[in-house]
């Protein structure tokens, strides 16, 4: 993630240890240095956010990265980042939680994550990347999606992906010079007239014509940007719903029940925020039975929910607390509810069928 | 007709909002004044606080950037690590700078960011109405002391300043007034020294200004201001609390 965030043209890192993600500021504190970029360890995530807000001010492409209870602390700063419109890009490596939690690999910052989690009627762009792969292509694509909108992105990973090593094929590094220029920064009043970056807007109507802009923003994200993969959907009778490590578990498991003959798929949300609402929706044509698998104790399942708008059912399997379940135990679940929805007695009647044709 | 005074071209030509009597007026001014004498305008960052002054964007005509409450330090570090040629500057209240945004000002001042910092000492959250600020004197009222301000129960005023002169990367800190003519002449040398301390690179600057609030305090301006110089100068005495510039001393 750091060489990637180097190779978009990150020069500026801010922030504070925290466990599983040090491994982050680490790299970055040497790898900076060499490209002429500037680390800061701050004295505390609130610092550090505000840092990022200073160098977003100024222009420049800027990365903060922290794990749960660290992002607790950003939220106020990524609240003001969306106010200001500026982009910035933070990077939660989710740990267990609530409170103190523990250090092992969860998603229950789903809420957070795809809900604001700080004050005020805002959205964060919120990339799920399940791969190290992926985690470099996602954050090439944070950078260019927070200067292409103004918006703060979040890369939320989890400790496994963040502990984990793959061969990674690394995109070239992009010319600085060659961005698009921005022409709303703080660089000095010359030859120009002085400039304000505020999110103070006292009257009602300026502060509600504001939150439609944001709005507006946000519709345009929201058509251009969602994103997702489809895994062996083509003859599913059943759709896992996963995203993260907790999709890669599913992949597993899938693979081990289609040995069995059951006809499952996978949709894996690439962009938790937006949500792929209408891949979902379009799903429930052909799929009535969803397993939503998450390792927290039920919060992507919301989303599938509404997405779904009561045309399929919606089954849960949430492993919250820092467990990661076993292929083999998704598996259990997959066929647990395949068989207990009849899925089973179908496809044998459809074989029935297609052997009388 | 020779013009022998006018506003500072660092000044927009808008009215201030604030009461009759406020301190910021003046020191907007002075903070004007400086940076047209240095010659800084067009390379000058304002980073404004929470507060009375969160309008400041609206006089001072330089680039400004908000902060939320008690960060200024922080976007100020991150403003000057990417325009490292800029002049950045915070203008913050005591309940930013020393409650709130104590370890963000500790913190900068330990980096030794080159930054200025101009930290107005009224005594009292003025834009919410005059409650308790760290800077709040003994048996000074406000809104949430009744009976005025008991050290045991709302412990004793923070000097903030002097906790910043323990930390290696502050190199020039003062504590001037504006409550007189002769103060108000002070505070404008150590606010031009502070912002020449950042042209020099030399480290971390900060004046704190005494400065009235008449409305919150509830006096009519004239006794507001002798009250500065008598009583806040008590627990807050003006002059330099730490020098380590090497510039001659005058």
């Amino acid at each position: 993630m750091g060489e990637a965030a180097v190779r978009a043209g990150c020069r500026y890192y801010f922030g504070y240890p925290i466990t599983p993600q040090n491994e982050v500021p680490e790299y970055m504190s040497s790898r900076l240095l060499q490209v002429g970029g500037t680390f800061v360890q701050a004295e505390s995530e609130l610092a550090s956010i505000n840092m990022v807000i200073g160098a977003a001010m100024a222009g420049a492409r800027v990365m903060t990265s922290s794990s749960s209870p660290g992002v607790s602390l950003m939220q106020e700063g990524i609240s003001y980042l969306a106010g200001l419109e500026l982009p910035a890009v933070i990077a939660n490596v989710v740990r267990g939680g609530p409170g103190l939690g523990n250090i092992a690999p969860a998603q229950s910052d789903y809420f957070q994550a795809t809900r604001g989690g700080g004050h005020g009627d805002y959205r964060t762009i919120v990339l799920a990347p399940d791969s190290c792969q992926e985690l470099c292509d996602l954050t090439v694509k944070a950078f260019d999606l927070a200067d292409k909108y103004r918006n703060p992105v979040m890369i939320m990973g989890d400790g496994m992906m963040g502990q984990m090593m793959e061969p990674v094929e690394f995109p070239e590094a992009i010319d600085l010079a060659e961005l698009p220029a921005k022409d709303w920064t703080l660089t000095g009043a010359k030859d120009r007239p002085s400039r304000v970056i505020l999110s103070l807007l006292l009257n009602p109507k300026v502060l509600e014509d504001h939150n439609f802009k944001l709005v507006r923003k946000y519709d345009a994200v929201t058509r251009e940007e969602t994103d997702w993969e489809e895994y062996m959907l083509e003859d599913a009778r059943q759709v896992v719903v996963a995203y993260g490590t907790a999709a890669r578990i599913a992949k597993g498991a899938i693979k081990r029940v289609r040995e069995m003959g059951l006809k499952v798929g996978l949709l894996r949300p690439k962009t938790l925020w937006p949500f792929p609402d209408k891949p979902l929706k379009d799903l429930t044509r052909v799929v009535r039975q969803l397993l939503v698998f998450e390792m927290s104790a039920g919060q992507m399942v919301e989303d599938v929910r509404l997405a779904v708008e009561g045309q399929a059912q919606v089954h849960l399997y949430g492993r919250p607390g820092g467990v990661i379940p076993t292929p083999d135990e998704v598996a259990h679940q997959i066929s647990h509810y395949y068989y207990q929805a009849g899925l089973m007695d179908k496809d044998q009647q459809s074989g029935r069928q297609g052997g009388a044709a | 007709m020779k013009k022998i005074f006018e506003a500072p071209k660092s000044l927009k030509d808008n009215l201030f909002h604030y009461c009759p009597g406020c301190g910021h007026s003046i020191i907007h001014r002075l903070v004007a004044e400086v940076i047209d004498e240095l010659g800084i305008q067009e390379r000058t960052i304002g980073v404004p606080p929470a507060g009375c002054a969160v309008l400041a964007y609206n006089y001072f005509d330089v680039d400004t950037g908000e902060a939320p409450h008690g960060r200024a330090l922080a976007v100020a570090t991150g403003l000057k690590r990417v325009l490292k040629d800029h002049v950045v500057f915070t203008y913050q209240g005591d309940g930013d700078i020393a409650a709130i945004g104590t370890a963000e000002s500790i913190h900068a001042a330990n980096r030794g960011e080159k930054v200025t910092a101009i930290f107005v000492n009224n005594g009292t959250y003025g834009m919410t109405g005059g409650q308790m600020a760290p800077t709040t004197l003994p048996g000074m009222g406000s809104t949430t002391t009744p009976g005025g301000r008991d050290v045991v129960r709302d412990g004793s005023p923070l000097d903030l300043t002097q906790m910043l002169a323990t930390a290696k990367g502050s190199v020039y800190l003062e504590r001037v007034s504006v409550a007189t003519p002769k103060g108000i002449r002070k505070a404008k040398k150590a606010i031009k020294k502070a912002f020449q301390v950042q042209l020099d690179g030399l480290g971390f600057a900060l004046v704190e200004v005494l400065s009235p609030c008449p409305t919150n305090w509830k006096m009519d301006p004239v006794p507001a201001y002798e009250w500065t110089e008598k009583e806040m100068t008590k627990i807050f005495p003006v002059g330099v609390i730490k020098d380590i510039t090497g510039y001659d001393k005058d």
